[in-house]
């Protein structure tokens, strides 16, 4: 089979560092941190009391067609405004010929954020003292929880605003593995590309878990950093102090399409992407396999479907959460993929000072991959002071890095062993 | 690479009407009807106070001994996806870890892959109203007490009972399935979504065998209240629950909450015929679309499953002429069903009104994303059984809903049937089983 090659010919992203991929790109180099306290509720008494906020966010100003979507929630206004930043990139809007029924999207987006003042109150006035009484309980709700917003909390309600703001009609897909979700989403997309169910597609993620109830199920499982007395410098992949994620919020979109597709209609190539790996660890659902033989396997299958070997990777962009588990496995996992190669390959994570965006990662990492291809230079690992012996290969500490970087490797590892990685290259 | 093959090996299902495939066929060709008076919680004021419900139902008795603890931490679309997967498996003829006492695996690992379609899962309102409750001040929410104690009166793996991809990690940790892994949560169409990306799988050689499917209940007070609100539940048939859901019926006047879910085993085609296995169907054809206009939530939307169909049908080679059977979805929502029989045409043209077809959710209630895991195994079962069963509480047409429902079982020569679904929020999914020549 004659495979389709694909590209990448737009890119957006608003996120807790810029709202816009250039922005974001400059605020990496410059290594802005973005851990802050939480606004968006008194998170005072939590364990945590910080994370990655998207702050002065104007929907308005980055939505031409922003009273189209007042139903959209926190994260949907996300995904529109990286949309609409990716789509004109890509010019797409200029291009006679596109076919809107051979158009797709593919997201790896998050459940809607929950209405959690009408929600608790209700289960308060509600309760017998041992349930919720459903004498009571159907007649408040039906009354004061809002439709909208109950139903934009489906995950696949950010597919239905993008749709309704490109004109979409073909293939239309939602994954959420969590934290992988949108690497998954976007080397899937490259998948139906090839097979030719598609030509072009709207791709990447959105999330926010930065609620009162997402914060208490990361809380509760003990994954987030308690660093409430540093927080700026929370995000501490890979160094030896970490001591958990810190929880961010965003959206980032790709345009994705044939590279046949972009060379006719005279699109700009950012970057091709010419491999995707995607694996379970099938080992707990609270634990990554110690060995890391799950995260190998995706970057090997990765490598394969690119017709790469691991020398020719001149970047890794690690998953790099600063979990005490994650960074040791994934590390062991660098070293089983790349062998006497690893301790020479550039890693990087930038979730050191962009948090954890949770199905948005993958795809906001993978922008910063495109750009670092551009620019030949690698954003490096902010907070990375004190070496972990476990974790003892080059993570680019601190200070971003001038490089030849030909090819590059993204990984997104999620929660419950799903893993993902794709490699691209400039597609010159 | 020459193109490999997707054979369908494995059929798994849990629906109201019984759990295996062989229970719930047999119940749908005898038109039994599975929707009662909701038992599970109190219905309360609830306006619908019907539903389609797994009774005496625990994926304690489909997992191994030493996986039980973790249904513990398994929201009950969970537990529905695990118990799907072990019946999908044993139905295979396939060995995993997961199958105690069959004997060694007979799967590799790396090359088994697992995708299973889910929804919003809803948190638990009594354990989380419990928790909630420890922490009120002059009854309002007390953030201070929460963060400071309320919250550990949930348990600390309270956030994995509900994220959706748990659903396929417990079927992989369960199962062994190390290859490709993925959680379409495409609402209803997310069977046929994931069914459709996991050939995908086989064929581009990144496993040779595939459990993929979807599994949700929304019998819960969320559910209820969310499927209320968007008007789609049947309000007015509380007193006769088993005729209530009557999809494309002139007397459709909305649907009732099902809970269930179906996983296929798909198994690259020259592996199945190595292993001499039972090939129900090859998955010959898959289309996906979406309808822009579906971000109004009230309107109702096939999800453009005209276009989904007829991308099916061009990458199965086959025409309108060549479809001998069909099972629709039909939610029995007035407006959706309008919208269903009219993407039929769209698709199928004059033919879609004799070609005979099915809806089983006046028998099930409308199980969402799981429902189109059902479609796809009843679809493979009725193309290795040569018959079409009956479509209950079907007596005559919804003006525009013209096809051919049946109100009895029938013997159909079936070479290629057509199945697909579609969601609230516009997307749809489908696609086309060929029967196997022997």
């Amino acid at each position: 089979m004659n495979k389709r090659r694909v590209v990448i010919t737009g890119m957006g992203s608003v996120n807790p560092l810029a709202h816009s991929a250039e922005e974001t790109w400059a605020a990496l180099l410059r290594g802005d941190l973005a851990p802050s306290p939480i606004e968006l509720f008194d998170a005072s008494t939590f364990p945590t009391t910080f994370a990655a906020q998207v702050k002065n966010f104007d929907f308005a100003a980055r939505v031409p067609s922003a009273e189209k979507h007042v139903h959209a929630g926190r994260h949907c206004q996300f995904a529109l405004a990286a949309a609409v930043e990716a789509w004109n990139q890509s010019a797409l809007g200029a291009y006679a010929d596109l076919d809107h029924q051979r158009l797709g999207v593919y997201l790896g987006s998050g459940e809607g954020s929950i209405d959690f003042e009408n929600f608790v109150s209700l289960l308060i006035e509600a309760w017998d003292g041992r349930q919720v009484d459903t004498n009571v309980w159907p007649d408040l709700a039906f009354e004061r929880m809002d439709l909208y917003r109950e139903v934009e909390q489906e995950s696949n309600m950010v597919l239905a605003h993008l749709a309704a703001e490109f004109n979409v009609q073909g293939p239309a897909f939602n994954v959420l593995t969590a934290c992988a979700a949108s690497t998954q989403a976007i080397g899937e997309a490259v998948m139906q590309l090839r097979h030719g169910f598609v030509d072009t597609v709207i791709t990447g993620g959105a999330h926010s878990m930065i609620h009162p109830f997402g914060l208490t199920g990361f809380n509760r499982l003990t994954a987030l950093s308690v660093r409430n007395d540093d927080i700026p410098t929370s995000s501490r992949p890979f160094d030896l102090t970490r001591d958990g994620f810190v929880i961010g919020e965003g959206a980032s979109i790709l345009i994705l399409e044939t590279r046949e597709q972009a060379e006719a209609r005279g699109a700009k190539i950012l970057a091709e992407i010419i491999g995707y790996g995607a694996s379970a660890d099938a080992f707990r659902i609270t634990d990554q396999d110690p060995e890391g033989d799950g995260a190998a396997t995706s970057m090997r299958a990765a490598l394969a479907d690119a017709d790469v070997q691991p020398e020719q990777i001149d970047y890794i962009s690690a998953h790099g959460t600063g979990t005490k588990q994650n960074d040791q496995v994934e590390t062991r996992a660098m070293k089983a993929v790349f062998g006497e190669y690893a301790p020479k390959v550039p890693i990087s994570s930038v979730k050191s000072m962009l948090g954890h965006l949770i199905a948005a990662t993958g795809a906001t990492e993978l922008i910063t991959c495109v750009l670092a291809l551009r620019d030949q230079i690698l954003p490096p690992t902010a907070n990375l002071h004190t070496p972990d012996p476990d974790c003892d290969l080059d993570y680019v500490p601190n200070q971003p890095r001038k490089a030849d970087v030909n090819i590059c490797m993204s990984n997104s590892f999620g929660f419950g062993g799903q893993n993902n990685t794709i490699i691209l290259t400039a597609g010159k | 690479m020459a193109d490999r093959r997707v054979a369908i090996t494995g059929l798994g299902v849990v629906t109201p009407l019984g759990m295996g495939i062989e229970d719930v066929w047999a119940a749908l060709r005898d038109g039994r009807r599975g929707v009662s008076e909701i038992s599970l919680l109190d219905p309360g004021h609830f306006p619908c106070k019907i539903g389609g419900q797994l009774l005496d139902f625990s994926a304690r008795n489909f997992v191994p001994k030493n996986y039980r603890k973790a249904v513990k931490v398994m929201a009950r679309d969970i537990e529905i996806a695990v118990a799907v997967a072990d019946l999908a498996f044993l139905d295979s003829g396939l060995i995993t870890r997961g199958l105690e006492g069959k004997g060694e695996p007979t799967v590799d690992s790396k090359r088994l892959g697992c995708n299973v379609g889910a929804g919003l899962i809803c948190t638990e309102l009594n354990e989380l109203g419990t928790a909630v409750n420890t922490s009120v001040t002059d009854g309002k929410f007390d953030f201070k007490t929460w963060g400071k104690s309320g919250m550990s009166n949930l348990t600390p793996l309270w956030l994995l009972k509900y994220l959706p991809n748990m659903l396929s990690c417990h079927v992989t940790i369960i199962h062994g399935a190390e290859g490709p892994s993925n959680c379409i949560t495409c609402g209803d169409a997310s069977g046929h979504l994931a069914v459709g990306e996991s050939a995908l799988y086989i064929r581009r050689d990144a496993a040779d065998v595939v459990i993929a499917g979807a599994a949700e209940s929304k019998l819960n007070h969320m559910g209820l209240l969310r499927q209320g609100k968007l008007r789609r539940l049947c309000t007015t048939r509380n007193d006769q629950p088993a005729g209530a859901v009557r999809p494309f019926d002139a007397d459709h006047a909305g649907t009732a909450i099902g809970e269930g879910g179906g996983l296929l085993i798909l198994e690259d085609m020259d592996c199945a015929k190595n292993r001499g296995a039972r090939v129900y169907a090859e998955l010959v054809g898959f289309g996906a679309a979406c309808d822009p206009l579906a971000i109004d939530v009230l309107r109702p939307t096939a999800g453009h499953l005209g276009l989904a169909v007829r991308n099916a049908l061009a990458s199965a080679g086959i025409g309108p002429e060549d479809v001998d059977a069909i099972v629709a979805y039909g939610t029995g929502v007035p407006g959706e069903d309008l919208a269903e029989a009219a993407a039929w045409r769209e698709a199928l043209g004059e033919k879609a009104r004799s070609i005979p077809a099915v809806s089983f959710t006046g028998a099930t209630g409308t199980m969402f994303a799981g429902a189109s895991g059902v479609q796809l195994a009843v679809a493979a079962k009725c193309l290795a059984e040569q018959i079409v069963p009956p479509t209950v509480n079907f007596d005559k047409p919804a003006e525009g809903c013209e096809m051919n429902f049946a109100a009895e079982t029938r013997k159909v020569k079936i070479r290629h049937i057509v199945t697909g679904s579609y969601t609230v929020g516009g997307q749809s999914g489908a696609c086309v089983l060929k029967l196997c020549e022997k």
